[in-house]
């Protein structure tokens, strides 16, 4: 693979490695897995490698390897990860204390939970400088600063006696590169820097990130599941599946002219053909100049909003966190009663408060959740799940029910074989088909997904929304459609209600709100979609009108 | 200090103090409700209903109930505990000497205890699951499952009959030279750091173990950090809170459940002042000795919510 490398040696090469782990299945003996298979690298200094891959593909852990690091009892059993010219799988617990936080550094996903909340962000910053004696204090605090410039902080020269909750996600993520780059070391490992940021924020990140690697020539290990992001930072991308490797080549090869199946469904996913419908001429639920608050009205988190929805179509709330997009559905279903405004459902006002709705009510606006795990009680098995709306609202029971299951599992194209497994038992995937399979057997006008794809991996998020929208030709259900994924946006929705900071900026058909003339806000979502386009970065910071909230 | 600090400060003890309110009511109804008499206990055999009569009006209890409650909270109030009624001397005084003694015990053993638990605390994390961790666990289980008073008479057994290193009885009296009065008290000061030595430890364990899954932890791993540095440095700060309302507990625990390990080595203490005048009837000392147990418990857990708002960054420094 990648050429020219062969008059210098690489800064990493790991050969052949192998990394195990024992599960302890529950009522099974404990049993050996293999999470990465032979899997062989080269790093040049200087050089970024992506790594591609879903979860399970074994990223994390081979980046982690490179520092001798395996994550809850994972072992490296087999191979060599040479760094700078020697083995250090050979080197012990103390060849690996010595180069942690030396020669190679860590950037984690959310820099929210990796800085300890007990003490200030400079003396965290600056830890391992001292630790490994690489500097004296004011010489690491002056380092400090100077990359807190460099990554655009504010405040650079008092950023480090802030505490992490004083300081917003994005910046936080920020502070940890520095954190990384402070004491000098040859590699740093980037494990998902921007996925738990919001889309615009995501980009500044993105791009202070590369800056930074390009002015203190430090390779890179960066890892993503988002093709697009890597595109941006990378000089190769490697593409890992069930920690095998898939393929590995330059970037614009990887995205241009990927040689592989897989990595070519990694590149086009995303893509569905999605025939927006024209509104019908009454919407069956409409939020009339709503307006909702925390705390007992000192917190307002929804301004006076209104939108409508009609018969069988999808009403897409984007915008950023904390722009109030799941308050509007707490409002909707009554779990939040609003301060001001109604809802209208068929004709009449829904009750403010979810006690004041009859159960009739309550069935037609059913709610599927982002993390599906946690929706479903881990002691119940599917069939009981999927069974309990049907015994809830129709009082079906026995065999009928056992019947309207099977039904429900046969749409959600999962077989009769789960209908006595546990929530456990099943994929991310099949959770939350399992999550539509409930809110479906309640046979409800309405359906609202509140993210319900984002905590999934591209393809297998693919899926659902194919799912979803064939299910919406079939039942005529609609959907209100919350996401901060612009592309999943364009992919399902027949309207879009753009929201920011409690408001509706924008809200009208797709492709009315999707045609420029933009507002700056819609503006700076829309050019902050990463795009599988090298150099894409570099124009999109070019052309922001305004700057992202989260800076 | 700022000020939402001051503010859920000043709630802990404006709560605190309402608590006692309402604890001097429970323990003023419910001696109140104790079957017996204090005048036909005083009189015993020699009791005549006139006399009966008599030293009731004395005592003043024909007056009813609340005007009692009222009197003795006054009396309570403005550090008058009233006087006691087997013995005729002044709570206040009796009860000085005594609570000193118990808060010299206290002080001496959760010196020794306090520190020990959470430093054997750490280590078992730090080797957790290996036998120096089960060897710790182990042994702090033990020495709490037996009774105290089964330990108290071991030490007796061993220290004070077998090998005479320490007295078996734990004389004290005022104006006692320190080193006499450390040695009178070292028998049941180790018996009291063996019973709340576990207790400790082990949560000191647990709340460290629960930090320990943190990414912050791995993120000081992956610096280089050495296992115990991580421990100390990034996972002990975050595990303070419950940490500190242990050792509170333990620390109330050594003011106020010592009575078994007082009367074991006949310390004149609180405790054992206690058992003496219950046996007596005495509703005064009873009343007394409670509300004083009851201040200090609350006291100490006051001091222990305290001590975890002011241990949370959050709180201490505000957006």
């Amino acid at each position: 693979m990648a050429d020219g490398k062969a008059n210098s040696t690489p800064l990493l090469d790991i050969r052949n490695l192998r990394i195990e782990a024992t599960v302890y299945p529950p009522g099974e003996a404990p049993k050996t897995i293999t999470l990465v298979h032979d899997v062989s690298l080269t790093l040049e200094k200087g050089k970024v490698l992506g790594l591609i891959g879903e979860s399970g593909a074994g990223k994390s852990t081979i980046g982690l390897s490179s520092m001798g690091y395996g994550r809850g009892g994972v072992r490296i059993t087999g191979g060599e990860v040479i760094l700078n010219g020697r083995d250090i799988l050979k080197g012990g617990k103390d060849g690996f204390r010595k180069l942690r936080g030396r020669e190679v550094c860590y950037v984690a996903q959310s820099a929210a939970a990796a800085f300890n909340p007990a003490h200030k962000l400079m003396d965290q910053v600056v830890e391992a400088t001292l630790l490994h004696g690489t500097a004296t204090r004011a010489e690491a605090e002056k380092r400090a600063i100077a990359l807190f410039k460099k990554l655009s902080l504010p405040n650079p020269e008092t950023i480090g006696d802030r505490f992490p909750h004083q300081v917003s996600g994005g910046q936080l993520q920020r502070v940890m590169t520095a954190m990384a780059l402070c004491s000098e070391p040859d590699l740093i490992v980037f494990d998902e820097p921007t996925t738990a940021l919001d889309v615009t924020t995501q980009i500044d990140v993105l791009a202070a990130i590369k800056d930074a690697i390009r002015d203190t020539h430090v390779a890179a290990l960066y890892i993503t599941h988002d093709l697009a992001v890597v595109a941006q930072v990378s000089d190769e991308i490697m593409v890992l599946r069930h920690g095998r490797l898939v393929e590995w080549g330059g970037t614009r090869q990887i995205i241009k002219e990927p040689r592989q199946e897989y990595t070519n469904a990694l590149v086009s996913v995303h893509e569905i053909e999605h025939q927006e419908q024209n509104p019908g001429a009454t919407p069956f639920l409409s939020v009339k100049n709503v307006t909702a608050a925390y705390g007992g009205g000192q917190v307002k988190v929804l301004k006076n909003v209104s939108v409508d929805i009609y018969p069988g179509q999808t009403l897409a709330v984007v915008g950023e966190s904390g722009s109030g997009k799941s308050t509007l559905a707490r409002a909707i279903t009554g779990l939040l009663p609003p301060e001001q405004g109604s809802v209208v459902f068929d004709g009449r006002t829904l009750g403010n408060r979810l006690a004041d709705r009859p159960k009739e009510d309550l069935r037609q606006l059913q709610m599927i959740y982002q993390m599906a795990d946690v929706a479903m009680n881990p002691r119940q098995t599917v069939g009981t799940i999927i069974g309990r709306p049907l015994e809830f609202y129709f009082g079906i029971r026995g065999r009928e029910r056992d019947r309207r299951v099977a039904e429900l599992l046969d749409e959600i194209e999962m077989g009769k074989g789960f209908v006595d497994r546990y929530p456990a038992e099943l994929s991310g995937g099949q959770k939350q088909r399992v999550c539509i399979a409930r809110s479906l057997a309640a046979k409800p006008k309405l359906i609202i997904c509140d993210e319900v794809t984002s905590a999934l991996d591209p393809l297998v998020a693919n899926g659902i929304l194919k799912l979803l929208l064939n299910l919406q030709q079939h039942e005529k259900v609609a959907y209100l459609f919350i996401t901060h994924d612009l592309a999943t946006v364009k992919s399902i929705a027949d309207s879009i209600a753009v929201m920011y900071r409690g408001e509706v900026v924008r809200y009208g058909s797709k492709s009315k709100v999707l045609t420029p003339p933009f507002d700056a806000y819609t503006d700076l979502l829309l050019s902050s979609v990463p795009e599988m386009e090298i150099g894409w970065l570099e124009k999109a910071i070019k052309g922001r009108r305004m700057a992202s909230a989260g800076n | 200090m700022s000020s939402p600090i001051l503010k859920l400060v000043a709630q802990r003890i404006a709560l605190g103090i309402l608590l006692l309110l309402a604890i001097s009511v429970l323990i003023f109804a419910g001696t109140q409700i104790l079957p017996g008499d204090v005048a036909q206990a005083i009189l015993g055999q020699s009791a005549t209903p006139e006399s009966l009569a008599n030293l009731r009006e004395q005592l003043g209890l024909n007056d009813p109930a609340y005007v009692r409650y009222f009197h003795w909270l006054g009396g309570v109030l403005t550090g008058d505990l009233g006087t006691a009624m087997s013995s005729g001397q002044d709570i206040a005084t009796s009860i000085k000497g005594r609570l000193w003694n118990t808060l010299f015990l206290a002080f001496w053993a959760a010196i020794v205890a306090i520190p020990l638990a959470i430093t054997l605390g750490l280590i078992a994390v730090r080797y957790r699951n290996g036998w120096v961790d089960k060897l710790i666990s182990g042994l702090a289980l033990a020495s709490t499952s037996f009774p105290e008073f089964f330990i108290g008479y071991l030490l007796v057994y061993f220290f004070a009959v077998k090998w005479q290193i320490f007295p078996a009885i734990s004389t004290v009296y005022d104006g006692m030279p320190f080193g006499e009065r450390m040695q009178a008290i070292a028998l049941p000061a180790t018996a009291l750091t063996l019973v709340v030595l576990a207790h400790m430890m082990r949560m000191t364990r647990a709340a460290i173990l629960n930090v320990m899954q943190s990414a912050y932890v791995e993120t000081a791993e992956l610096k280089g950090l050495s296992a115990f540095s991580v421990i100390r440095k990034h996972a002990f700060p975050n595990a303070i809170a419950p940490i500190i309302n242990v050792v509170m507990l333990n620390l109330a625990y050594l003011i106020v459940g010592v009575v078994v390990v007082e009367v074991i080595f006949v310390y004149p203490g609180m405790g054992q002042y206690l058992v003496d005048h219950v046996t007596k009837r005495d509703v005064p000392v009873v009343q007394a000795v409670g509300l004083i147990f009851a201040a200090v418990y609350i006291s100490l857990n006051i001091i222990a919510d305290i001590a975890a708002i002011v241990a949370n960054p959050r709180l201490r420094h505000p957006k």
